[in-house]
């Protein structure tokens, strides 16, 4: 594949390119879901591909092809040079590139048990086993489960030297109990919503996850649901359970510091940032306590957001994000880190597939646990009055991202230490920096997870990409809570 | 680009390599250039070519499919044997029907809907776009912004595509189509205006004059005030509405109601919403793009799901009408067969309508006479980030964006600041005041769709943000 993959810059090179790479991309994936105890859907996919990018004329020709044969790979490249010698007829100035020293490596990500090793049958049967738990209890009216595996080996060569193999593997389950009845439907799901939990990791993150053992309580909370009292409206302490407060990391902190988006290169999808340059190392983003990195090392954890290196050859790094409080970082490549006075790119460019322009994306954005031993349950004991929100249900934030809204599955109204009732349709909104000043509270490394959130969207055409989010439960002072249902 | 003939030759090695009941093969794929503009530069330029091949095989009532990319003998015979793989395990479904044939994929199910020809959507111009004509167009709107002193970001992507499917009962059906897209915002130091517009044919597409109309948003929407959240009478433009609405279709489909996570599970045949309200799904008309089959090769159909307010029916696939004729729920959900709106099997979702029409108002305004004609409210050029509050109610969240304008006394005052708001479609749709003639519309949250400009009384805009 190497071998290929120099036939590109090759021709890249001898057509005028000043700079060249070249990626080819194996992927496969399977994908299964159960419904009402039937097999919902079930499907393998391959696909492989190579990509060229260049710079020619000081700025930028992207191409990719399915056809792997000598001619299709030449023709490609060819035609990238030639995209981007039609792309320098509008540009302001000449595309600057930081330097990154070559390297040949190899990196596959650790794990265990190779989930495509685990027979279909098997797999299908623990999605009928936990479906079967869901509707074993009265009120539940759909059953959802799902059951994902991804394995992409990557071939990268640049013609600055770099020659990079790099394999990863990710797996994802999660599973859902809808109660419909009256004029309302509730749901639960487990690990989390929208697919479960994703991990850069083998079969043995479904091992780990207990699915079976949790569908019982799940299904019983969504019927119960419909028993509870409408989450009441007003201002109250909040207490974000993990998962919930992994998205809002992902949407108030890792949107805002991807830097294509504050020079406006996302402006009409996307969106901007409030994050302008001038707030670098200025900004009070959150209290003394939120500590914020952006680390795609394998040491952080086996996130989405982890791999050896990014897909234009740099090194996983970790950046101070947040640091006590203070804005620290932005999420950079070799084209913007010289906007920030950085002569290193931060290493976050990722394409989806092959047949993608690799753009920054958020690594593992983390908010690091806190450093005294606080459990939830501890925490909860520590709170007069307020309301703990678990698992998401909804999720809206500005283009710029100031201003958000989330809605949780289920809420527990909290009165002197102890959770008294169960709430339904529980939502809160505010304005990212205010919400971020007002946490005082996160618990330690025993509750902290490392979320993964597998359908992050961006660019034109639009990419899907996985990213990981480790938190622990925390509380936030004085928060809005109910506006999505006022007046609707 | 894969033709026709390739794709049949493709067919016949993998039925020969199938030892299935029955197999399937969807084919699509194709050509797709962007070249993406910001800061008046050309900072991304693409272009690819893939194809995909699956294949769905079929063993006593156990189904599965498979993809690749790749076309030669063994990826072939690799796809074919993970189809099989997959579909051997399973338990049998007693609801999953025979593939149809060419008579029933084309045959008119439901005698009481409208069997029209889609017009080509596959146009030589829109094919031959080069590199140098999308920078050409991105040259157009980039002139713009510099004589008006601001700073543009968009697209400009043009696509040539084929969709195709074959089965083994003899089933064959061929798609190719073109398509533009100019996607255009403007900014200023505290404004920004946007404007969107895809068609078949790229004539019908003006970049000079999109610009022009979001710059103009950007210049009259500049040092935005803020005025508090609340009820307000808003006109929102064609993409806004196409936007917001998008999110209940997905509920008009036979499997969302056996599901009951439908909006209108139970509301089937009553007065939902307003009495000028009539939605069709009518992949024939003239604005209108996509395949005109479905995921199992049906052909799609027209028909109406709205009449005057009041939901007349939902879409099916083939399996989808069988298991609703023998529910609970088969009196209460209006005509019940093969609509032509079927995702490929298998899958969970069931169908959908994916060609949305609203049909001409009996008195249609301009979105200027409607300005004329509100004391005081909001014109919303833009919706984002929209997600489901709840999913009955049909509540919906999301935030204005690039374009929101003071309305007092029949004119656009000025530009505000960007409001959230919490709304739930019923209502919306039960309040609108007034329409204009549908166009062809794009956004970013939901697929494209024929809609009009509306007027809507007691929009629900509960927060402002900073800008």
């Amino acid at each position: 594949m190497r071998e290929i993959a120099n036939w590109a810059l090759n021709v890249a090179t001898m057509r005028g390119a000043s700079y060249a790479d070249a990626r080819i991309v194996s992927q496969r994936s399977r994908a299964l879901t159960t419904k009402n105890g039937k097999v919902g859907s079930a499907s393998d996919s391959e696909s492989t591909g190579v990509s060229v990018r260049v710079l020619a004329d000081g700025a930028w020709g992207f191409a990719a092809s399915e056809h792997l044969s000598r001619s299709g790979v030449e023709a490609t490249a060819a035609r990238a040079v030639e995209i981007a010698r039609a792309s320098a007829q509008v540009k302001q100035e000449d595309v600057r590139l930081a330097p990154e020293k070559p390297v040949t490596a190899e990196w596959t990500t650790p794990h265990t048990i190779d989930p495509f090793s685990i027979s279909v049958e098997q797999n299908i049967a623990l999605l009928l086993n936990i479906d079967s738990e869901l509707r074993s209890v009265a009120g539940v009216t759909l059953a959802e489960t799902n059951l994902n595996f991804n394995r992409e080996e990557q071939w990268f060569v640049s013609s600055e030297g770099s020659a990079i193999h790099q394999t990863k593997y990710s797996a994802g389950a999660g599973y859902t109990a809808y109660a419909f009845a009256g004029n309302e439907i509730q749901k639960r799901s487990y690990p989390n919503s929208y697919g479960g939990q994703w991990q850069n990791k083998g079969y043995e993150l479904i091992e780990e996850l207990q699915l079976v053992q949790n569908a019982r309580r799940i299904a019983e909370e969504a019927v119960a649901l419909h028993r509870a009292d409408q989450c009441p409206e007003g201002t109250f302490d909040i207490i974000l359970d993990s998962s919930q407060l992994g998205l809002q990391i992902h949407e108030s902190i890792g949107h805002p510091i991807e830097l294509d988006r504050v020079l406006g290169m996302e402006a009409n999808f996307a969106g901007t940032s409030f994050l302008t340059l001038d707030k670098l190392r200025k900004l009070r983003y959150g209290s003394e306590m939120v500590n914020v990195v952006a680390d795609a090392r394998q040491e952080h954890g086996p996130g989405l957001g982890t791999f050896g290196f990014d897909d234009e050859g740099v090194p996983a790094q970790c950046t101070p994000i947040i640091t006590n409080g203070l804005f620290t970082g932005y999420l950079s490549s070799r084209e913007t880190a010289h906007t920030i006075g950085e002569n290193r790119s931060g290493g976050t460019l990722r394409a989806e597939g092959w047949n993608r322009l690799p753009m920054i994306r958020m690594t593992n954005i983390s908010l690091l646990p806190g450093t005294k031993p606080l459990t939830l349950e501890q925490l909860i004991a520590a709170t007069d009055h307020g309301i703990l929100m678990q698992t998401n249900r909804s999720w809206s934030i500005d283009d710029k991202r100031y201003n958000f809204q989330f809605g949780c599955e289920i809420g527990w109204e909290i009165k002197y230490g102890k959770r008294v009732l169960m709430v339904k349709n529980p939502s809160y909104s505010g304005i990212t920096t205010e919400f971020w000043n007002s946490l005082d509270a996160i618990c330690s490394r025993d509750e902290w997870t490392l979320w993964g959130t597998p359908n992050c969207g961006k660019g034109q055409p639009q990419q899907v990409m996985g990213t990981g989010h480790g938190a622990a439960p925390s509380r936030f002072r004085n928060i809005k809570v109910g506006s999505a249902y006022k007046g609707s | 680009m894969l033709t026709k003939d390739q794709a049949g030759d493709i067919f016949e090695r993998i039925r020969k390599l199938s030892t299935a009941d029955e197999t399937e093969v969807l084919i699509s794929g194709g050509r797709f250039a962007l070249t993406r503009f910001a800061n008046n530069t050309i900072h991304q330029n693409v272009e690819d070519e893939n194809h995909v091949v699956s294949v769905r095989t079929v063993f006593g009532g156990r189904t599965a499919r498979a993809f690749t990319n790749k076309f030669d003998d063994d990826s072939l015979r690799r796809v074919v044997a993970s189809s099989e793989n997959l579909a051997r395990v399973q338990h049998p479904d007693p609801d999953l029907l025979p593939m149809p044939d060419s008579r029933e994929a084309d045959g008119n199910a439901d005698k009481g809907v409208r069997a029209t020809q889609s017009p080509s959507r596959h146009f030589a111009e829109t094919a031959s776009i080069t590199p140098q004509l999308r920078a050409d167009g991105v040259k157009k709107i980039v002139d713009v912004a510099e004589k008006h002193k601001l700073t543009t970001a968009g697209i400009f992507s043009s696509s040539e595509s084929v969709e195709g499917i074959l089965n083994s009962r003899g089933l064959s059906k061929w798609h190719t189509q073109t398509l533009a897209e100019v996607s255009i915002t403007m900014l200023a130091d505290d404004s920004s205006g946007w404007q969107k517009a895809n068609s078949p044919d790229v004539t019908n597409l003006d970049p000079h004059f999109l610009a022009e109309v979001a710059a103009k948003k950007t210049i009259d929407s500049a040092h935005p005030a803020e005025i508090p959240a609340g009820k307000y009478t808003v006109i929102l433009e064609p993409a806004a509405v196409l936007d917001i609405v998008g999110f209940m279709f997905w509920d008009y489909s036979g499997v969302a109601i056996l599901d009951q996570r439908s909006f209108l599970t139970g509301r089937i045949g009553s007065q939902l919403f307003g009495e000028h309200i009539t939605i069709w799904d009518d992949v024939t008309h003239s604005l209108q793009t996509g395949c005109p089959f479905d995921g199992e090769g049906m052909q799609r159909q027209t028909l109406p799901l709205v009449e005057k307010g009041i939901v007349q029916r939902v879409v099916y696939a083939r399996a989808t009408a069988e298991r609703m004729k023998r529910s609970e729920e088969k009196d209460k959900v209006g005509p019940i067969a093969p609509t032509g709106h079927g995702f490929a099997l298998p899958n969970e979702m069931g169908e959908m309508p994916l060609n949305v029409v609203f049909a001409t108002p009996q008195d249609p305004q301009t979105l200027s006479q409607m300005i004329a004609a509100t004391e005081r409210g909001v014109l919303v050029t833009r919706l984002w980030y929209i997600r489901e509050v709840d999913p009955y109610e049909k509540i919906v969240t999301g935030m204005t964006r690039d374009g929101t304008f003071l309305v007092q006394d029949g004119q656009l005052r000025r530009g505000v600041r960007n409001f959230r708001f919490n709304q739930s479609l019923v209502h919306l749709l039960s309040n609108v005041e007034a329409m204009s003639v549908p166009v062809r519309a794009s956004g970013e949250e939901s697929f494209d769709m024929v809609v009009p400009a509306m007027k809507i009384r007691d929009f629900n805009f509960t927060e402002v943000t900073k800008f």
